[in-house]
């Protein structure tokens, strides 16, 4: 049972019984009867109580200042657990839940976007200025790192590049081949299927394959770097953090990319050979003859520089997001997936420009 | 001080084939404050994580309650834990959750209770440990000896009966230990919550501790037992008393 009853500038409440969860119901004493009072708690015959009741006593004299509130003979344990619970005033927090205009919003994101984006420039330069550090033999940075990563996006990688683009030889020289039935033009499908793959869709399956599997291990590994103050660490130590996670992870894609892209259009010409003998019936001679009499050295030679280029992206994707990677586990998340993202939007934006630049050249 | 709560015998502890400890025999009594202590890397820890199910233990058996947590199912284990908090050495609160959401989740997990009322649960606990009014903070936005105390607020969430502290003062300065010190015991007087700490701090051993446990890491047991203010008085071995007075000579104390 809890009383209560107001005596010139004091509350008075008497607490007696059971107190527990239930001994409250009905009561109400509002905030505005206890402002500038003081509050006296009195013992008159309390028989057991429990936590419950102390935090319902909690939330009623929150606001009073624990100055103002004396007890008198309560049992121990409860006297005790209301004053550690009210000795600390609560904070205010001053947290307004006011929604910004549209257009301060809209503004906001463009300036935040032009800085991303100056960010990311500025990211580029000082990869380039690691590259050439590491030229002249100044760069800090372990062998082992490069070696580490180097068969981390090599060799391991051999067996998922070569599986997708064998599916993908094998999808191209089916669909080009149901087409060109149509014309009895079935032989050319050998053809598509070498320029495809050499020009343009072994670059795009590894990168996009290498961005799923490296681009966002570097994001993660380095965000969690710095969610564990290692970056900051590499900081004081004075030394580069592009000479010293960047220049190893990049070096190894650059290197490892164009093997990789060989791989795929190898086995991308495979799987359309494939498809053609086993379901086209179309006689394996004829189909090596029609690849080799498409086979150009142009084509193959750009397809390469675009498995470098993509490699260059997802490197330096993968690290950028991992570098400016926030404190908590929700923002290594968060990093991994804009690595892979970016580095995708990226290798698209850099198919087209090397298209056009093609294009321009005559090639 | 009747029946014990925790009974741990002829347990022991370490990782795969590995034994760090082994032989460790004691009781643990209701409403106590039991310092589990000994040099940095003796298995101090390993034993702690042992007692709260998170790893296996080799041979032996840890009775909290009448069920030993070494053989309980799963299930038993959950039943275990409803009942006792965890304070981890580096908080371990959930970064991308408010200390309000950190300290509802194990709430939230066992009971039916209407979210007005996890609500008043939540400020309550936070209030219990110095943080009212911190409910939409995110952990990275608090000092490390506020997290700390966040996460003995998710701890007594459930009001439980047994409260594990990991090095509870690990990376906090003398004021903010010596705080946290006052907070286990007010928390431990108030609510009679049965209280475990490992520690190697000797200030938190004198102030807070009324029984422990000596882990020595040459003889891989239990070296000591009692009071740590008795040891100190009456120190049964060299090592202890070495690790009391923080390497003071055991020839040469005072007679």
């Amino acid at each position: 049972m809890i009383n209560t009853e107001t005596i010139k500038n004091t509350v008075v409440f008497r607490l007696s019984g059971h107190l527990d969860a239930e001994s409250h119901k009905g009561f109400h004493v509002s905030e505005a009867e206890l402002v500038q009072k003081h509050i006296r708690l009195i013992n008159a015959g309390i028989q057991d109580w429990n936590t419950d009741f102390v935090m319902f006593l909690y939330k009623v004299l929150k606001k009073t200042p624990v100055e103002n509130i004396t007890a008198e003979s309560l049992p121990e344990g409860m006297e005790q657990l209301l004053f550690l619970a009210l000795q600390t005033p609560a904070k205010v927090t001053e947290r307004s839940g006011r929604k910004e205009p549209f257009l301060d919003r809209v503004g906001g994101y463009a300036l935040y976007l032009a800085e991303r984006f100056g960010c990311g420039v500025d990211f580029i330069y000082q990869c380039l200025l690691s590259w050439r550090r590491q030229l002249r033999g100044k760069a800090v940075c372990r062998s082992k790192d490069f070696w580490m990563t180097l068969s981390e996006c090599g060799p391991k990688a051999l067996l998922i590049v070569s599986l997708i683009s064998f599916m993908v030889g094998l999808i191209l020289a089916f669909v080009g081949a149901l087409q060109l039935k149509t014309f009895g033009a079935q032989i050319y499908v050998a053809s598509l299927v070498t320029i495809g793959m050499t020009r343009i869709m072994g670059a795009i399956m590894t990168g996009i394959i290498m961005a799923g599997r490296t681009g966002a291990s570097y994001a993660a590994t380095i965000g969690t770097m710095q969610v564990n103050e290692e970056l900051d660490a590499l900081k004081t130590m004075g030394i580069s953090r592009t000479d010293f996670l960047v220049l190893p992870r990049m070096n190894a894609l650059l290197l490892s990319m164009p093997i990789l892209v060989l791989l795929s259009d190898f086995m991308g010409i495979l799987g359309g050979c494939f498809m053609c003998v086993l379901f086209w019936d179309i006689p394996l001679s004829e189909y090596i003859r029609y690849t080799i009499q498409s086979f150009n050295i142009t084509n193959f030679l750009v397809g390469l520089f675009h498995g470098v280029v993509f490699g260059w992206v997802i490197a330096l994707c993968g690290c950028y997001f991992g570098v400016h990677c926030g404190r908590n586990a929700d923002s290594v998340g968060i990093a991994t997936t804009q690595a892979v993202v970016y580095a995708i939007v990226w290798m698209i934006i850099m198919t087209g420009l090397i298209t056009l630049a093609c294009e321009g050249l005559g090639i | 001080m009747t029946e014990p709560i925790i009974r741990v015998k002829n347990l022991d502890i370490g990782y795969g084939d590995k034994t760090v400890m082994s032989h460790l025999t004691f009781d643990v009594q209701k409403g106590d404050i039991f310092i589990i202590m000994g040099g940095s890397g003796c298995g101090k820890s390993t034993l702690l994580r042992t007692m709260i199910g998170l790893i296996p233990a080799q041979t032996g058996s840890i009775f909290i309650g009448d069920t030993d947590i070494v053989t309980a199912s799963e299930k038993q284990k959950i039943e275990i834990m409803k009942n006792s908090g965890v304070l981890y050495q580096s908080g371990a609160l959930f970064s991308s959750m408010s200390l309000a959401e950190n300290v509802a989740l194990p709430i939230q997990q066992y009971t039916n209770f209407s979210a007005a009322k996890i609500r008043d649960i939540v400020a309550f606990k936070l209030a219990l440990v110095g943080l009212a009014g911190f409910e939409d903070y995110y952990p990275y936005e608090i000092s490390g000896g506020m997290q700390k105390r966040a996460g003995l607020a998710r701890a007594l969430a459930l009001d439980p009966q047994i409260v594990y502290f990991d090095e509870p003062s690990a990376g906090l300065d003398p004021i903010s230990s010596k705080n946290l010190d006052d907070l286990i015991l007010q928390i431990n007087k108030s609510l009679g919550t049965t209280i475990i700490v490992v520690t190697h701090e000797l200030p938190s051993i004198f102030a807070i501790g009324k029984n422990s446990i000596f882990l020595d890491s040459t003889l891989k047991t239990i070296s000591a037992k009692g009071n740590p203010r008795q040891l100190l008085q009456n120190p049964p071995n060299k090592k202890v008393y070495e690790f009391l007075t923080r390497g003071d000579s055991y020839e040469k104390r005072a007679q």
